[in-house]
């Protein structure tokens, strides 16, 4: 990777905001590349965890972009093997959880992430309604936001004769309680 | 003995047999569960990824619950949940602000003075009274594995080692199997990604599969449901993806060792894998 040209010397670079809501200090990553090196999904990366730290630290608005734009960032399990193993103790997966939600707050998130986002949110949507997850509920959810309908539809009867697929969710007496967690939380995030 | 639980949505569902056993186990060695009242999800591998603060709230608000029925520890069986609970409660009792704006969004004090413990360390405590009440040593060779969430990252759980950890294997060693050195011991399976990157996880999980059979593994061993379901349910993709037919079965710790303990198979659930386990009680010849 070249040097990075004209560093921005502006207080509202993707690194400030990084640092701000994290607490991560980017400037602590000297590029070593051992987080990406045990990164067990590194090989299906377009930037891999270096490189987006890179991209980040330098301040360059074209390239915070191409980090934000990124499907590497998408791909993070928060395994944290890097994390783990980094000889800075930089918190790798905290930077990649606000880097996904930065790319959505600014409308760049990568084409594949949809699926990914689909699953997440319909996650959240089950609990959000009864408290916990309801397998059922969220595979149904899933389906209709991702539009891959025939996912898994020889899994499920398998699941079912095992006693693994309850039928009924289970309702939590806090709902109300946990509704309002939710939208003091996500509120109307996209 | 008394201790909280939290046994999580996938202990209902789809690894109900993680939650039969680890009861199972449980009564038999003498713990008594007292189950977390009116539990909600602990946001799992999903929340992080959406919002932050509700990372927080939904882990907050189970301690919440915890602290108020007066309990003063937390068994939570599923690595996922354990991880959350665990990372929530460091992150509330290192930010005094954040835990204050935390007890508001969830409308309940928490201190995270309730401590979260996970299934091996709880099973250490009763180690003796493993080793005295094995009936049917396992007699088996068996791979271990962690995974990530029961032992990374160290700062938050910190109860074995980050890299190569040895209580599972000195587990299943006093309940008379073999724990077999092998290299993937804490290697990522996938985790959330079994329905939206299946191919994904099927790579993962069949690298840990492949390794495990390679250094004689009978059995693999686990404490995460989604380890567990990545590993079983995922099998077709594995072994289509290696062009292999790996049948080797993957088991609940506490399934394992209360085979050992001499508790009735299906009191363990040992029939609702997708990859046939039953074989592996010590009666049954193979």
């Amino acid at each position: 990777m070249t040097s990075a040209p004209h560093p921005s010397t502006h207080g509202d670079t993707l690194k400030a905001r990084v640092e701000h809501a994290t607490g991560v200090k980017l400037n602590h990553c000297y590029q070593c590349g051992k987080c990406a090196a045990g990164c067990p999904v590194a090989q299906d990366m377009d930037l891999t965890s270096c490189q987006v730290l890179r991209k980040v630290q330098s301040g360059n608005p074209e390239w915070e972009r191409e980090a934000l734009r990124s499907e590497g960032i998408w791909l993070c399990l928060a395994c944290e093997t890097c994390s783990t193993r980094c000889p800075q103790e930089v918190e790798v997966p905290k930077v990649m959880d606000f880097l996904r939600a930065e790319a959505l707050r600014l409308g760049v998130a990568h084409a594949r992430s949809r699926d990914i986002l689909a699953f997440h949110r319909a996650f959240m949507d089950s609990v959000r309604e009864t408290g916990r997850l309801y397998e059922i509920g969220l595979v149904a959810d899933y389906k209709l936001r991702s539009r891959h309908f025939l996912k898994d539809v020889l899994l499920a009867p398998k699941m079912f004769t095992r006693g693994k697929l309850p039928l009924l969710p289970h309702l939590i007496t806090g709902r109300d309680a946990l509704k309002r967690i939710f939208k003091r939380t996500l509120g109307s995030k996209p | 003995m008394k201790i909280g639980y939290y046994p999580g949505c996938s202990l209902l569902g789809s690894s109900r047999e993680f939650d039969e056993s680890v009861r199972a186990v449980a009564q038999a060695i003498g713990l008594e569960l007292v189950e977390v009242p009116d539990w909600n999800c602990c946001g799992a591998s999903s929340a992080h990824v959406l919002d932050h603060k509700l990372s927080l709230a939904l882990p907050a608000r189970i301690l919440a619950q915890a602290e108020a029925a007066g309990l003063t520890e937390v068994l939570a069986p599923c690595a996922a949940c354990y991880n959350r609970l665990a990372s929530a409660r460091a992150e509330l009792v290192a930010d005094p602000a954040a835990a204050a704006e935390i007890a508001a969004i969830i409308e309940m004090p928490v201190t995270g003075r309730v401590k979260v413990v996970n299934v091996l360390e709880v099973l250490d405590r009763f180690k003796d009274v493993i080793r005295e009440k094995t009936v049917a040593p396992l007699g088996r060779k068996l791979a271990c594995y962690y995974g990530c969430l029961l032992v990374r990252p160290p700062k938050v759980v910190a109860f074995d080692r980050a890299e190569d950890p040895q209580s599972m294997d000195r587990m299943v060693t006093a309940a008379g199997a073999e724990a077999v050195p092998w290299n993937f011991k804490t290697e990522c399976c996938g985790a959330a990604f079994s329905v939206t990157r299946t191919d994904l996880v099927a790579r993962m999980s069949g690298r840990i599969v492949a390794d495990a059979v390679r250094h004689g593994a009978e059995a693999i061993v686990v404490a995460c449901p989604m380890c567990q379901s990545n590993l079983d349910m995922r099998r077709p993709e594995i072994n289509a993806g290696l062009g292999a037919d790996y049948q080797i079965p993957v088991l609940f710790i506490t399934q394992a060792l209360g085979l050992a303990l001499g508790l009735a198979p299906a009191a363990l659930g040992l029939q609702r894998h997708m990859v046939p386990a039953l074989a592996l009680q010590p009666s049954a010849t193979v």
